[in-house]
């Protein structure tokens, strides 16, 4: 276990420097950052004097060094536009995110694993099509599209919910359920079929043969078994949602880390996008971790792979 | 010479042919008939779009603003009305469907090069290569997507180009995660051993006799990607750093009819409930293909 542990740690550390690589040339696609930042009236002395002020006139792989040695400080430099530390002003709309992304998560799971398990007892039942239809219309589902049809029909024509914001609990009502909607699919079709192989395992005939209840042989026997990967899905689709946020904010006008990183790059200020892009990077790294983690403790077959 | 197909008794006895089989498979799949009839509906729209099409999608009428669909009291002239500068929304719909498909076609075919390269070297020849495969797939799959795709386009200036190869450049993942898996159990398998054992060349291998067996998870895994990548566009325009106007894409086009969405839901409803509807099909066309291909694996 330990060695498990160990080696996926290193995998993990490994994957993190390079998608700080990455997120740190993605300034240099550009060509000339300094000439990007001046604007297309700057005069050549004024570029000159930019690329000194930031240290663009060094070689690319000390500029990285730079970075990722201040990033690990915590330090991400100053934002072009804001003229503010980047990492506060990514600290500051963290939590609106971070809420966002648990709200989205719990009404994922509470939706998709009932009615996984419901669709799974009774197979080709009516709640087992209705389940199938809920996830293949969600995957389907421009995001977007939707978030603006609930505003239509929930903030514009009845009135009960705050299109935009982010004062109140109910603001975060519609944001919710655009995001959860989007990992429901994926955790209810791999709980039905985790349900669906552990149901016709020996050890539930087992449990049924020594006259359990069905209710306990549905929950202390079956979903406990079935209930495994799809933990470590779901913390694996908690790193894909905060990346993913970025839609979901700015259609709902939430000022989170999504909304942050869509200004940013509105505005061209690379600062802010490669720190951005850097933690939530990060965020899906330490959820999978987590995930492999605890797949390995709750599963011994898994820490052989 | 008598053919099962024609002479009764000797089809009772042989039973159907696996041409029959499939066929029957294929066509008493309803997910699969609806998918595929809505998929190739859009396909002949867009391939026929300039003789479909009633009016330029490009034209601008200052007369003719916002002028509503037939079904809520606007004119045949254009039925499903016209947009804040006055353009044809049909025209729009119909040459919408272009960019849509051309992108999740395009970006389907070099993310399916890049990943099914990968994925097939990683599972047939396992060890380093497999370990410098996943080490990459891991290193994608931690990019958050949407983000690294705006801020290129941002960067690099939203053209229909530089969607598609940052688009086809970033979604290799899953062809790469399928295929690698499924290279892994044909490798095992006696025919790849016997070809190995008379001394065929490994891309002899590779292309004869594994490619052939993992093409049906090649092809699911193609439509799902391609539903993937119309999405993200999508996205990506609506957040006005995808496709640029007045390029006619879904995703702008909601995105145009945003600001008028209090008065004329219609402007938004229609290009996404389009939208909605193709990747829909696609997606039903997929897990269809992959029943047909695969009946055992029906979950």
């Amino acid at each position: 276990m330990f060695q498990f542990i160990l080696k996926r740690l290193g995998l993990a550390i490994l994957v993190a420097f390079t998608v700080s690589f990455i997120s740190f040339s993605l300034l240099f696609l550009a060509g000339d950052p300094a000439a990007a930042l001046a604007g297309e009236t700057a005069s050549g002395e004024d570029v000159e004097a930019l690329r000194e002020l930031y240290g663009f006139d060094r070689p690319m792989l000390v500029q990285y060094g730079d970075w990722l040695f201040s990033a690990m400080r915590g330090d991400f430099g100053e934002s072009y536009y804001f003229k503010l530390p980047v990492a506060s002003l990514i600290f500051d709309r963290l939590s609106v995110t971070m809420t966002l992304g648990v709200c989205g998560i719990a009404f994922a799971l509470l939706t998709a694993v009932p009615l996984g398990v419901l669709a799974a007892i009774r197979p080709n039942s009516l709640i087992d099509r209705f389940a199938l239809f809920l996830s293949v219309a969600g995957q389907a589902l421009p995001s977007f599209w939707f978030g603006l049809i609930l505003i239509v029909v929930f903030s514009i024509k009845l009135g009960w919910l705050p299109p935009s914001g982010t004062a109140t609990w109910r603001h975060f009502i519609m944001p919710t359920i655009v995001l959860g909607y989007y990992a429901m699919p994926a955790i209810m079709r791999l709980t039905r079929a985790g349900m669906l192989e552990v149901l016709s395992s020996d050890y539930i005939r087992t449990a049924r043969a020594k006259g359990a209840p069905e209710m306990r042989v549905m929950f202390k026997h079956a979903l406990r078994n079935a209930i495994i990967p799809v933990v470590s899905l779901a913390a694996v689709q908690m790193g894909f949602m905060l990346g993913g946020s970025i839609v979901v904010e700015s259609i709902f006008a939430l000022h989170g880390a999504g909304y942050l990183a869509w200004e940013s790059i509105g505005r061209n200020d690379l600062p802010t996008v490669q720190a951005l892009i850097l933690i939530f990077a990060m965020f899906y790294i330490v959820f999978t971790f987590l995930s492999d983690v605890l797949n390995a403790w709750l599963d011994p077959r898994m820490r052989s792979s | 010479m008598t053919d099962a197909t024609t002479d009764p008794l000797l089809a009772e006895i042989t039973g159907p042919t696996p041409g029959q089989l499939l066929r029957r498979r294929i066509f008493g799949h309803q997910g699969l008939l609806i998918g595929g009839f809505v998929v190739a509906l859009l396909v002949l729209v867009a391939v026929f779009a300039p003789l479909l099409a009633p009016h330029d999608p490009y034209a601008q009428s200052l007369m003719a603003r916002m002028k509503p669909p037939v079904f809520l009291g606007g004119s045949w002239d254009h039925p499903l009305g016209t947009d804040h500068l006055g353009r044809d929304y049909l025209s729009r719909l119909i040459y919408g469907a272009r960019v849509s498909l051309l992108i999740g076609l395009v970006t389907a075919v070099i993310s399916g090069l890049i990943g099914t390269t990968m994925g097939v070297c990683a599972g047939y020849f396992g060890g380093r290569v497999d370990a410098v495969v996943t080490f990459l797939i891991n290193v994608r799959l931690a990019m958050p997507v949407v983000l690294v795709a705006l801020a290129v386009v941002a960067i690099l200036g939203g053209s229909l180009t530089v969607m598609i190869s940052v688009l086809g450049l970033l979604l290799w993942d899953r062809f790469a995660v399928v295929l690698r898996a499924a290279t892994r159990q044909v490798r095992e398998r006696e025919y790849v051993a016997a070809a190995q054992a008379i001394g065929a060349s490994t891309p002899r291998i590779l292309l004869a006799e594994i490619m052939p067996n993992i093409i049906n998870n090649l092809i699911v895994v193609v439509t799902l990607e391609m539903a993937h990548a119309i999405l993200l566009e999508a996205a990506l325009s609506f957040l006005g750093l995808g496709v640029q106007p007045p390029t006619p894409s879904w995703g702008l086009m909601v995105s145009e009819g945003k600001n008028m969405m209090l008065f004329e839901p219609w402007l938004v409803l229609i290009p996404g409930a389009v939208l909605f509807v193709l990747v829909l099909g696609i997606n039903l066309m997929g897990d269809g293909l992959r029943d047909v291909a695969a009946p055992e694996n029906r979950s």
